[in-house]
């Protein structure tokens, strides 16, 4: 096409030509498709000239299985022999109990905590010390204390997920913008209204970061702790690695990455939503 | 006290019958660090005086103005009259009663606007004029809130959350915000102070305008000499701090309404100008010279 004289159609023609690699978007998706390009070469070659311990399988046999296992999720053939849907869902059920859990007693306590001096001096010690422990040394003691693997998954992720929402709340409570405080003090609000209306919206980001730590944190624990149990992710990494299935276990190492990812965004997105400008 | 002489200022007699606001005697002492601990770590601080002495009668429906150097204690004597900052000496009566906290017969502009970013334009008023009266009718509430979204110039702009408007945008809701509980006074802390030039001279002659329109009394705080003289009545200039007081208050005789190219005419404009700026650099120039002899 011959270029225009008139300016307006000079700059319509420029932009039009300007090339789809100039976008930063496509560029690092063009980086991202050729690296896993390579590195699936690299894995496909290497197991096929032996290049890792014996065993390793290739890209496409994974592949295969990976495509297998999430064309057929949901089979039962006792515990030992579950689709993977199953034993996707039955580690969510368990998340989802202890987390939420958590979060309705780790909300409203650092609220309080927040709100109150003395609440805060009396209650941080107990969060200091039990914060830095492992979630699995709590695992011996859960089973004891419970007698019933299902209930000590959940007490785990309960134990291991409270920290986070709870230390979030409280920092964003205890420091929500003087401004705001002020504004609700010289309208005369009650104490109620003040904390209803401004407090807790105003820590609302620091409380909704809070729980996707503690999300993440739960979806972590989970799969450690069902090594241990009888069903779930875990427990199927753990099955098939006694049935030395190392293709499968790559699969559901997938999996495990994958719900990681989609529960995270989903936090993403919340924090986002209760943003407002704020930090960001 | 009739033998009184002439030239000393005693407070008794400059007490007015028809004050709105006396502020009597009244001094701001920021304690110090004195206890045990602080001794052990040498973070001991004496007990810093931040203004003393203050006395001054606000008028119902006037404007006033203070000015004074940085740091002298301007925030710290309008939070004290906002109820916001415990009085550590002498009193603050408003309509005869003391001073004990704060209230909504005193609105509040704030110079970084502090809107709540997570409710709308609307919803910041609505908050502020249900705090205030919780009982209030839904048609009553939702005509004061058109009404002062309307007499700031925001119509249109009701359903947007504070980010998404310019600072002096953002401002016009802090004022109508302020302006929405029917407050008897208005109170602002260099409500133009993080504006540029320009929106400041904008919202400069909004306020000139609704001042017009309601006549509250107001007590502003600013740094710049125009715009306490474009709207001010009365010009209270403080001293530098430590202990700073009151040096001088100037009356503002331009008619209204007013604006900036007509005030600039008026005969007596450049003399309180001069003197305005003769005080701010003398005091301003003894501050950074405290500041260089440590
Ligand atoms: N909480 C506090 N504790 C100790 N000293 C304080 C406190 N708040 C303010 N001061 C001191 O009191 C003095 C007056 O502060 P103030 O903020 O009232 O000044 P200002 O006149 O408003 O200054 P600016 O013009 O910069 O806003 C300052 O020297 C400040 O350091
Ligand atoms: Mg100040």
């Amino acid at each position: 096409m011959a270029a225009s004289h008139s300016t307006p159609g000079l700059l319509l023609t420029e932009r039009q030509t300007t090339p789809v690699w100039h976008n930063e978007n496509v560029r690092a998706f063009a980086l991202f498709m050729l690296s896993l390009g390579l590195f699936l070469l690299f894995w496909e070659i290497g197991a096929k000239a032996g290049w890792f311990v014996k065993g390793v399988p290739t890209a496409t046999e994974t592949i295969k299985e990976f495509w297998w296992w999430v064309t057929n999720p949901f089979f039962d053939n006792g515990p030992n022999d579950l689709g993977i849907g199953w034993n996707l869902l039955i580690s969510l059920r368990r998340v989802a109990i202890g987390y939420i859990a958590a979060s309705l007693v780790a909300v409203p306590l650092g609220i309080l905590i927040g709100i109150s001096p003395v609440l805060y001096k009396a209650f941080n010690p107990y969060v200091q010390l039990l914060k830095p422990i492992s979630p699995l040394a709590w695992l011996p003691l859960g089973l004891y204390l419970l007698r019933d693997s299902e209930k000590t998954g959940i007490f785990i992720i309960f134990i291991s997920s409270i920290w986070p929402t709870l230390i979030n709340t409280t920092f964003g409570v205890a420091n929500v913008n003087q401004d705001y405080l002020d504004v609700s003090k010289t309208l005369g609000a009650s104490r109620l209204r003040t904390i209803w209306k401004v407090i807790i919206p105003a820590a609302l980001p620091n409380i909704v970061s809070g729980l996707r730590i503690s999300m993440g944190i739960a979806w972590l624990v989970i799969v450690a702790a069902e090594m241990l149990l009888g069903t779930g992710l875990g427990y199927f990494i753990w099955n098939e690695w006694n049935n030395l299935s190392i293709p499968n276990i790559l699969v559901a190492i997938f999996i495990i990455g994958l719900t990681g990812l989609l529960l995270d965004s989903l936090f993403a997105a919340l924090e986002k939503f209760v943003a407002f400008g704020r930090n960001s | 006290m009739s033998t009184a002489p002439v030239n000393t200022v005693d407070p008794v007699d400059t007490r007015s019958q028809t004050a709105q606001l006396s502020i009597r005697n009244v001094a701001k002492v920021f304690p110090g660090k004195k206890d045990l601990f602080s001794k052990l770590t040498g973070k001991t601080r004496r007990d810093f005086v931040a203004i003393q002495d203050i006395n001054l009668e606000i008028e119902p429906n006037t404007f006033v103005s203070i000015i004074g150097p940085s740091g002298c204690g301007k925030s710290t004597l309008l939070n004290m009259i906002a109820g916001l900052s415990p009085i550590t000496g002498g009193e603050i009566l408003l309509n005869g009663a003391p001073i004990t906290g704060p209230g909504p017969d005193r609105g509040m502009v704030f110079q970084n606007y502090a809107l709540m970013p997570w409710m709308t334009v609307e919803e910041n008023l609505r908050f502020a004029v249900e705090t205030v009266d919780p009982k209030i009718s839904a048609k009553k509430r939702d005509r004061i809130l058109k009404e002062h979204i309307q007499l700031v110039g925001l119509t249109g702009a009701e359903r947007k959350h504070p980010h998404e408007l310019s600072g002096g945008m953002r401002q016009r809701v802090g004022i109508a915000r302020a302006l929405a509980i029917n407050p008897q006074m208005l109170l602002m802390d260099e409500p133009f102070g993080a504006l540029d030039a320009l929106t400041r001279g904008f919202l400069q002659d909004e306020i000139e305008r609704i001042w017009e329109q309601q006549r509250k009394t107001v007590i502003m705080i600013t740094h710049s000499i125009e715009e306490a003289l474009l709207l001010s009545d009365r010009i209270v200039m403080m001293t530098r701090g430590p202990a700073a007081r009151i040096d001088e208050i100037l009356d503002v005789p331009f008619p209204r309404p007013r604006n900036r190219e007509t005030i600039e005419q008026h005969p007596a404009y450049h003399a309180l100008k001069a003197e305005m700026e003769s005080h701010l650099f003398r005091e301003t120039r003894a501050v950074e010279a405290a500041r260089v002899g440590g």
